[in-house]
C-alpha cells in the first residue's frame, strides 16, 4: 500500500513540472506528456534501475574497450593510499586486434562458439519437440513423466554440472561404466579437448531439454485438436499431419524458443566454466568464458575483456534482430 | 537420431488408433509399450545424474570412488561435515539473503512497468521492450568488467548490497518481461470495469489487476530467486570472503584435497528445495517466458 501513495502523491507535480512551454515544438511534447506521464512514471522505475545498473555500466565499458586498462593500471586504493589511474586511450586497438584476428584467439573461439551453439541448439530442440510430442497425450503416468523429465530444469545449474563433473570422471566415472554396457568404449570425458567438447554439449543438452519441452508441450496443446480432426478426415498420413499441422501451428513458439536457447547458450557460461574447471587447454571455452577468464585469471586484461563483451553482444544483437525480421517476413 | 525414431513411434500409435475405432488417444498395446519405454528411457537419462549424486552423499567420503561400496556403509556423515563443519550453511545464509533481497528488488519494480507495456501505448513503448530482450541478450563478459571496477570504486565488492545491484541487472529487464507476459493474459474488460468505477489506471493495477497476476507475480519472483541462486560468474568473483552457494560449493572440489562427499551433500541440500518448488510451479513459468516473446 505505501508504494502507491507514494507515487500518487508525487505524480500531480511531475506534469506541472515540465508542462512549462519552452518554445515552439516543445509543445507537441509537452501535449505527448500531457497524455502519456502516467505510462511514463510508470515505466520510471524499472528505465532508472536499467539506466544506472545497465546503461552507465555498459557506456563504461565501451569506454574501457577503447584504452589498455589492465588490473595493474587502473585506480586502486591500497589502504589509504590511492593511486590514480593510468590506463591511456587507444582508439579501436583492442576492436582491431580481435577483429583482424591478430590476438589469434578470437576466430578459433568464434567457431567453437557458433559449432557449440548450432548444435546444442539443434539436438535440445529435437529432442524437446519429441519429448514434448510423447507426453502431449493422454495416458498414465502423464504426471510422473513430466515431472521426471523437467527435473534437470528444476535443480540450479552448478549442481547438475557437479553431477556431470563426478559422473564423467575418467577412472571412477559411472558414465564411462553405463556407455560400456551399451558397447561404446571408455573415454577421458574431461581429458582430451575433442572428449571435453563432446562432454560439455551433452550436459547443457540435458540442461536444456526440459525447457524447451515444456514450452513445445505448451505450444502443441495451443493447437486445435479440430485441425488434426479435419487433416485426419482428408486421409493425410501422420507424417503430413505433423509436417503441415503441428509444425506450423508450432511456428510461433518454435521461433520464439529458438531465438531465446540460441541467445542462453552463446552465453552459457556456467557449464563450460564449472564442467572443466582449471583443466582446459583452452580449446573448450567459448567466447564468452574466455572474456571472463580474460577478465580475471592471470594479470586482468579488463579493457580486452571489455572489447570482447562488446563484440559478443554486437553478434548476438545482430543475430537477434535478423532473426526476428526474417520471422516477421516469413508470417506476412 | 533418437528424435526420429521417437516421433515415429508416437505417431504410428496415434495412426492406429485412427485406424481402428474414431476414439483418438486409443492406442494399441504395442504403441503402448513403446510410448512408455521411450518415456521410461528418458526419465531416466533425466533423472540419474541427480539420482547420483543423491546417493554417493550417503556414503563415506570416498564414495564417489567406490560407488558399490556405498549400500554398505549408508551414512550421514557428508550431511554432519557439511552442516556443522563447513562454512555451508552460512554460504546458505548469505544466498538467500542475496537472492531473496534480488527477488524482491525486481519484481516490486518491474511490476508496474510490466503493466503499463501490456495496457498503455506510449512513445518508448516498443524500444523499451527492445531494450528489456536486449539485456536478456548481454553476455556475462559486457558487464563484469565496467561493474567490478565501479563497484571497487564505491566499495561495494563483497557486500550484499553489492551483489543485489548486480543481480538486479539480470532481474529487473527479466522481471518487466515476464510480467507483460503475464498481464496480457488478463482480459482488458477488467480494466475497464475499473476505470468505469473510478480507479485511476494505477488504482486499476494494484486493486484489481496485482491480485489477479498473483500467480504469474509467484512465478516471476520465484525464477529470479533461482536465477540468483544459482548465479555463478557474478558471485565467485565479486564475493571475496562471503561466498554464495554458487562460488563456495566448488572450493570443495578445487581445494588441494578435493571433498567430493561434502561437495554431493552440499549439491542435494541446495537442489532439494529449489526443485521441490520448481516442480510445484513450473506449469506457470513456460507461459510468461514465451507470452512476452510472441507477442512483443
Amino acid at each position: 500500500m505505501t508504494t502507491a501513495t507514494v507515487e500518487r502523491a508525487e505524480r500531480p507535480g511531475r506534469p506541472a513540472r515540465s508542462k512549462e512551454p519552452r518554445r515552439g515544438l516543445l509543445t507537441t511534447i509537452a501535449r505527448a506528456w500531457d497524455r502519456h506521464w502516467y505510462a511514463w512514471a510508470m515505466v520510471a522505475p524499472v528505465v532508472i534501475v536499467i539506466g544506472v545498473l545497465v546503461l552507465y555500466p555498459l557506456g563504461y565499458g565501451v569506454y574501457l574497450s577503447f584504452t589498455n586498462a589492465t588490473a595493474q593500471n587502473v585506480a586502486t586504493n591500497i589502504g589509504p593510499v590511492h593511486i590514480p589511474a593510468s590506463y591511456h586511450f587507444v582508439g579501436l586497438h583492442n576492436y582491431w586486434q580481435i577483429v583482424s584476428g591478430k590476438d589469434g584467439d578470437f576466430y578459433p573461439r568464434l567457431e567453437w562458439t557458433v559449432i557449440w551453439t548450432v548444435a546444442c541448439v539443434a539436438i535440445t530442440y529435437s529432442l524437446g519437440l519429441a519429448m514434448a510430442m510423447l507426453l502431449n497425450r493422454p495416458m498414465r503416468f502423464r504426471l510422473l513423466y513430466r515431472l521426471a523429465l523437467i527435473l534437470p530444469w528444476a535443480v540450479p545449474a552448478f549442481v547438475g554440472v557437479f553431477a556431470w563433473r563426478l559422473m564423467f570422471n575418467a577412472q571412477y566415472g559411472v558414465f564411462n561404466d553405463l556407455i560400456n554396457v551399451v558397447g561404446l568404449p571408455s573415454q577421458d570425458w574431461l581429458g582430451t579437448p575433442f572428449a571435453q567438447k563432446v562432454a560439455v554439449i551433452i550436459v547443457n543438452v540435458w540442461c536444456g531439454v526440459p525447457f524447451m519441452m515444456v514450452a513445445i508441450l505448451g505450444g502443441l496443446q495451443a493447437v486445435p485438436t479440430e485441425l488434426y480432426e479435419a487433416a485426419e478426415m482428408d486421409g493425410a498420413s501422420p507424417l503430413q499431419r505433423f509436417t503441415h499441422v503441428t509444425v506450423p501451428g508450432l511456428r510461433p513458439v518454435t521461433s520464439t524458443v529458438i531465438l531465446l536457447s540460441t541467445v542462453w547458450t552463446f552465453n552459457m557460461f556456467p557449464i563450460i566454466y564449472l564442467l572443466l574447471g582449471s583443466n582446459t587447454s583452452g580449446d573448450t571455452d567459448i567466447l564468452v568464458t574466455f572474456a571472463y577468464e580474460k577478465a580475471f585469471v592471470g594479470i586482468s586484461d579488463y579493457a580486452g575483456a571489455a572489447s570482447y563483451g562488446i563484440v559478443i553482444l554486437l553478434i548476438l544483437v545482430a543475430f537477434s534482430t535478423f532473426y526476428r525480421s526474417r520471422i516477421k517476413t516469413e508470417q506476412s | 537420431m533418437s528424435a526420429t525414431i521417437q516421433r515415429g513411434t508416437a505417431r504410428t500409435g496415434t495412426a492406429s488408433a485412427g485406424r481402428g475405432t474414431r476414439g483418438r488417444g486409443q492406442r494399441s498395446t504395442g504403441a503402448s509399450l513403446a510410448l512408455h519405454a521411450t518415456l521410461i528411457a528418458a526419465s531416466a537419462v533425466a533423472v540419474f545424474p541427480v539420482l547420483w549424486i543423491v546417493f554417493i552423499s550417503f556414503g563415506p567420503d570416498s564414495a564417489w570412488q567406490q560407488p558399490g561400496q556405498v549400500v554398505h556403509h549408508l551414512g550421514l556423515d557428508n550431511y554432519r561435515f557439511v552442516l556443522l563443519h563447513s562454512s555451508f550453511p552460512s554460504w546458505m545464509l548469505n544466498s538467500v539473503i542475496v537472492a531473496g533481497a534480488t527477488m524482491l528488488v525486481g519484481v516490486f519494480i518491474a511490476a508496474s512497468a510490466g503493466y503499463a507495456i501490456s495496457r498503455m501505448r506510449f512513445p518508448g513503448h516498443r524500444q523499451l521492450m527492445w531494450v528489456f530482450l536486449v539485456t536478456q541478450m548481454f553476455p556475462v563478459a559486457v558487464l563484469i568488467v565496467p561493474l567490478y571496477n565501479l563497484m571497487a570504486r564505491l566499495d561495494l565488492l563483497d557486500s550484499y548490497l553489492g551483489l543485489v545491484l548486480v543481480y538486479c541487472t539480470i532481474a529487473v529487464p527479466f522481471c518487466a518481461w515476464m510480467l507483460k507476459g503475464y498481464f496480457d493474459t488478463i482480459p482488458r474488460e477488467i480494466d475497464e470495469a475499473g476505470r468505469v468505477d473510478g480507479l485511476t489506471p494505477f488504482g486499476t493495477f494494484w486493486r484489481l489487476i496485482l491480485p489477479l497476476a498473483r500467480p504469474g507475480l509467484a512465478v516471476t519472483a520465484f525464477y529470479s530467486f533461482l536465477t540468483a541462486w544459482g548465479e555463478v560468474a557474478y558471485s565467485s568473483q565479486f564475493m571475496k570472503t562471503h561466498y554464495t552457494l554458487a562460488a563456495g560449493l566448488p572450493t570443495y572440489a578445487s581445494s588441494i584435497r578435493a571433498n567430493w562427499g561434502a561437495m554431493t551433500a552440499g549439491s542435494v541440500l541446495i537442489a532439494i528445495p529449489a526443485a521441490v518448488v520448481f516442480l510445484l510451479v513450473q506449469r506457470h513459468l513456460v507461459t510468461g517466458l514465451t507470452a512476452g516473446g510472441t507477442k512483443g
